[in-house]
């Protein structure tokens, strides 16, 4: 398995990148017929193209994406959402699955409420726009909010969401993880507390082999009877 | 005042360093979690803290531009920078180095990405001792990078400067308050456009060219130190072959 990952060199803003034939993508500017990396970011090549992705910083919406999001703002027909992203995104009322009458719709979602959304448009320039018309998109009512960096939202989720269903079971909590950075956890507050031990380590050490056997260690599983109180400290 | 002497028979500087020698740089990229990007430099006995926030909502929303991301840097000295307590907040002097190191940022970074946000860059300097301007401007730069706004390359500089008629390159603090001259200078090296450019004192023309010369070979060693500090950050991420699949997947 680790051997069909090829490994991806880590470039940095204005390293020249030798095109060969290949055409530039995202992340790579051109200028006099010579391409650079526009970010600190990895390098990668994939259909011909070769394109950066930044490590680091905001989250930037992709079509598709889930997140988790914040209302910020309600207007006549829509409200706004703040998505962890450069710009506050629209959620029109025929995007959530009410039937919400003109006026009325802060009885739906009141400033400051959490929601579950999808990047339903991303136009050229970046502006964004949500929906709710999809199944398990839902308000997010009650629970606790913590933020990691969006970069490394894929290692909390895992291969085929392995890691996110591990925590799950083994703490009966319900967790919503945005691909924004930001995780919904809905629990007793014990449990919340480990499962944010449980994502702060694996933040930590993304980088490392063996994450799921600790991730299981910590979570109590395997060693005998699953998460006793005790277990928790 | 009694004259200093600022420079010996032999060419040593007051500090012992050498007219072409630069004081130790330490950096470090990263170091502030609620920031978007962030890094901490130590240039000799300066020490500075740079934050980056955004690209972000503009407030006030006025000042939104429809066609470009908005840079905003505000450089300030922490009271207990320098020797006599400094009194906080803006003065003449930080709004105006506020503004060049605006300017010299904007011209690296691709601004016309994200059009009504701003990029708010943060430069607190805890330490003073000559030449902060481009020492909050260097690590500025390498926060920004850190944050993942995309740049032409890296913004770097130098000061040189004069002192018993002998060009000095990166002066320290008696140097710059007693010396002859001083001219502090911001580089995109990949474009070789100069981005900052400023000068105290005097100097003649011919001075002034090779000082250009000698602060451009200085700052390609900056550039260096910061390239460096960017990657150290992520070094553990080039040896995990695994992790570094996982991101770019996304």
């Amino acid at each position: 398995m680790t051997e069909e990952i090829k490994l991806r060199e880590i470039v940095l803003p204005g390293q020249e990148i030798p095109l060969k034939g290949l055409r530039p993508g995202q992340g790579v500017v051109v200028e006099k017929g010579r391409a650079y990396s526009m970010y600190l970011g990895v390098k990668s090549v994939k259909d011909g193209v070769v394109s950066v992705t930044p490590l680091g910083g905001r989250y930037l919406p992709k079509l598709g994406d889930k997140v988790v999001g914040k209302i910020m703002d309600i207007g006549p027909t829509y409200w706004l959402v703040d998505i962890n992203a450069p710009y506050v995104a629209p959620l029109h009322v025929n995007d959530v699955p009410w039937r919400v009458k003109e006026g009325e719709l802060q009885r739906y979602l009141d400033i400051g409420d959490l929601v579950y959304v999808k990047v339903s448009r991303v136009s050229e320039v970046g502006q964004t726009w949500v929906t709710m018309k999809e199944r398990g998109l839902r308000p997010l009512r009650g629970g606790f909010l913590i933020h990691v960096v969006p970069t490394k939202v894929p290692r909390i989720i895992g291969k085929g969401a392995s890691m996110i269903k591990l925590i799950q079971e083994g703490t009966k909590c319900k967790i919503v993880v945005g691909m924004n950075g930001r995780i919904w956890i809905d629990c007793d507050p014990e449990k919340t507390m480990l499962v944010i031990r449980v994502i702060r380590m694996i933040e930590r050490e993304a980088h490392t082999l063996g994450l799921t056997e600790r991730v299981k260690k910590m979570l109590g599983m395997g060693v005998g009877e699953v998460g006793g109180d005790k277990a928790n400290g | 005042m009694e004259e200093i002497k600022l420079m010996d028979e032999e060419g040593r500087r007051i500090d012992g360093r050498r007219p072409d020698e630069l004081r130790p740089i330490k950096m470090k990229v990263g170091v502030l979690t609620r920031a978007d990007g962030s890094a901490y430099l130590q240039w000799g006995k300066n020490k500075v803290l740079a934050a980056v926030y955004g690209p972000r909502e503009v407030f006030p929303k006025h000042l939104q531009d429809p066609e470009r991301a908005l840079l905003r840097a505000r450089y300030n000295m922490a009271s207990f920078s320098v020797e006599e307590r400094k009194r906080p907040g803006p003065d003449r002097r930080s709004i105006e180095l506020s503004k060049v190191i605006s300017e010299a940022l904007r011209a690296a970074v691709f601004v016309e990405q994200f059009p009504k946000t701003s990029i708010d860059v943060f430069i607190e300097i805890l330490q003073a001792d000559a030449g902060t301007r481009i020492a909050g401007l260097v690590a500025a730069s390498a926060a920004l990078a850190d944050a993942g706004i995309p740049m032409k390359d890296l913004v770097t500089g130098m000061t040189v400067g004069k002192v018993e008629d002998t060009l000095i390159l990166d002066l320290c603090k008696e140097e710059d308050n007693y010396g002859q001259a001083d001219l502090p200078i911001a580089i995109i090296p990949r474009t070789g456009e100069i981005v900052l450019l400023q000068m105290d004192g005097h100097m003649t023309q011919e001075e002034i060219d090779r000082a250009l010369d000698m602060a451009i070979r200085g700052a390609m060693k900056v550039y260096e130190i910061q390239k460096r500090a960017l990657l150290e950050r992520y070094e553990r991420l080039v040896r995990e072959k695994e992790y570094i699949a996982d991101i770019s997947e996304v």
